[in-house]
């Protein structure tokens, strides 16, 4: 007899969220400055409960400072593509859809590439990319909303051409941009990194993200009717056109909140949502909270090699895509497709 | 229960799909709808499932028109089951029943013991409980039509809308459906089937429904109403009742055939 799937998905998550936990303490433990896992655990309690000092200042400085934002980062911008990726694949009931779909990313890097060439500081340049990314959305939803036929097509539609709009714009201001510091940082930025991550980048994100996570979490089990068609929907007692709005708004919302702390991180959104359909199945009463833990320990993961195999550090943008897409294309050809 | 249409028109574009359909539908009904393609049966019902809202005439149940009430409120009198089709996304059947109780649970809520148990009781009602765990997408035809049913069921509306549920499935499942539909009917649901086959209405339907040209051709008992001429009109084609011991059949008249 097969274990229950309620059951199986249970239990999957928690080993997710436990590998989550282990990967998060080791994950202070790689780095130039040496220390030992007992210390870091020790270090962060430190926060919660009154302890001895049995660690230097430095020590402290590193894992709170440096350390711990960007590994927090990791965690959310992973969890975050993942879960929009999940819900855009269920309201657009298609599996290749992912977070930058409807333009957010391209919207974006157009607002950082624009702060950039504006001379602003990275604070501005992350309240920029967020701005522009909303607004391509709104863009998006405006087009889509004059236009006839099937509403998930035409926004899907409308994304792809207002993105190449916003792409274009980009791609003039790194024309114009001075070539000695503003086109590798703008180049830099798009390619996604987590590199330089402090408090305020994780303060920041955060806002978007719980205002974006928590209503598609609350509303996790009823996205499944909108993977039905619409009158199966309407006559389940779904109000279709109220739930594809608000779960739009949320990932969008998801998107925009880490794409503007991260730039452009690719291929997580996609591949991460399509693996945990493996581990839990398509409802997304288990769907989305696994492809969030799952997003989470893959990123973290992937972030630990960019900053740690080699000197330089490696954007984390191009690592996603090397793995991303060869990842992809073994999904796509193995005999029992999942696509 | 019942559902009421009243005058119903409707138009795409200037042009007139249904003219002044009016009947009505009690519970313990099993009313079968004919016409040809094209003759506007999916748009029927479409406007009675809400999803095109520019029709004259009123669709009601119980006096409350339809199109003013909320959707979970429709959703309490209609359920709707369409003709089988892969999703996009599969579900196991347990989960895919459990949807039908969406009506019953608040926006924020999952289904909990109650609802399982409902989905469980209604996949043993059409005789699948044994597939409950199995993947949607890997069942028969005729496997597939039953769990929409079932979901129908857990749903706990008391009219089912049918639209051509036979059409997709072999020779045996569409007599094992429409024999379990006109079971559903007896136990006191209205059921409101639309068809391409003639004799299922003669032999299951309790009411017949038939359409040309977007107008009402002929509504009664099916041993009243449906003739050759009825037929003829229809579908253009003629054909012969037969007195059998086991019911009247419709067969095609043939080159040479008397009619």
């Amino acid at each position: 007899m097969k274990m229950p799937d309620s059951r199986r998905a249970a239990l999957s998550m928690a080993m997710l969220g436990a590998l989550l936990a282990v990967l998060f303490v080791f994950s202070f433990v790689l780095g130039r400055y040496d220390m030992s896992p007992l210390e870091v655990i020790r270090i962060l309690l430190s926060r919660l409960i009154p302890m001895q000092e049995t660690w230097s200042r430095s020590m402290e400085a590193v894992i709170m400072n440096v350390r711990l934002p960007r590994i927090a980062l990791a965690c959310m911008v992973g969890a975050c593509l993942s879960l929009a990726g999940a819900a855009y694949q269920s309201v657009f009931q298609n599996p290749m859809a992912a977070p930058d779909i409807l333009g957010a990313s391209s919207g974006a890097c157009f607002g950082a590439a624009l702060a950039i060439l504006l001379g602003l500081a990275r604070g501005g340049v992350t309240v920029f990319a967020f701005a522009a990314s909303m607004l391509t959305i709104a863009l998006v939803y405006l087009v889509s909303a004059r236009t006839k036929g099937a509403r998930s097509v035409s926004i899907l539609l409308s994304g792809v051409m207002i993105s190449s709009l916003f792409s274009a714009g980009a791609s003039y201001i790194k024309l114009v941009a001075d070539p000695s510091d503003q086109l590798p940082e703008i180049t830099y930025w798009m390619m996604g990194s987590l590199s330089g991550a402090r408090l305020g980048d994780v303060t920041f994100a955060l806002i978007p993200m719980a205002l974006g996570a928590l209503p598609l979490l609350l509303l996790r089990w009823r996205i499944n009717l909108l993977t039905l068609s619409e009158e199966e929907a309407t006559a389940l007692g779904a109000n279709t056109g109220r739930l594809r709005l608000i779960v739009v708004l949320s990932a969008t919302l998801l998107t925009a909140g880490s794409v503007s702390v991260s730039g452009m991180i690719g291929w997580v959104g996609l591949v991460i949502p399509h693996l945990s359909r493996r581990l839990v199945g398509n409802n997304c009463r288990h769907l989305l909270p696994a492809s969030m833990l799952m997003g989470a320990v893959f990123l973290l993961l992937v972030d630990n090699v960019s900053r740690n195999l080699l000197a330089t550090e490696i954007p984390i943008g191009i690592l996603t895509a090397l793995i991303g897409a060869p990842f992809f294309i073994y999904l796509m050809t193995r005999k029992e497709s999942l696509l | 229960m019942s559902l009421e249409i009243q005058k119903l028109s409707f138009a795409y574009d200037g042009h007139e799909v249904l003219r002044d359909v009016s009947f009505r539908l009690e519970k313990g009904e099993f009313l079968s709808v004919l016409g040809p393609n094209g003759v506007g049966k999916s748009t029927l019902f479409r406007c009675i499932l809400g999803r095109l809202d520019s029709y004259a005439g009123t669709i009601t149940s119980n006096g409350d028109d339809l199109s003013t009430l909320p959707r979970r409120e429709t959703a309490r009198r209609l359920a709707y089951i369409p003709q089988i089709h892969q999703p996009t996304f599969s579900y196991t059947v347990l989960d895919t029943v459990l949807m039908g109780t969406a009506r019953q649970l608040s926006p924020f809520s999952q289904p909990g013991k109650t609802q399982v148990e409902r989905a469980m009781a209604a996949l043993e009602r059409v005789g699948a409980a044994h597939l409950a765990q199995r993947d949607f997408t890997r069942l028969s035809g005729g496997e597939q039509q039953l769990v929409l049913v079932s979901r129908a069921i857990a749903q706990q509306a008391e009219i089912l809308i049918m639209d051509e549920p036979t059409s997709a499935l072999d020779y045996g499942n569409q007599l094992r459906i429409l024999q379990l539909v006109r079971e559903l009917a007896k136990e006191g649901y209205g059921v409101l089937l639309s068809t391409h086959n003639p004799q299922h209405a003669l032999t299951f339907a309790t009411r017949i429904l038939a359409l040309s040209e977007g107008r009402v051709a002929a509504l009664g008992r099916p041993e009243d109403v449906l003739t050759p001429e009825l037929i003829s009109r229809l579908y253009g084609v003629d054909v012969i009742f037969a007195k059998t011991t086991a019911g009247r059949v419709i067969v095609p008249a043939l080159a040479g055939d008397i009619v």
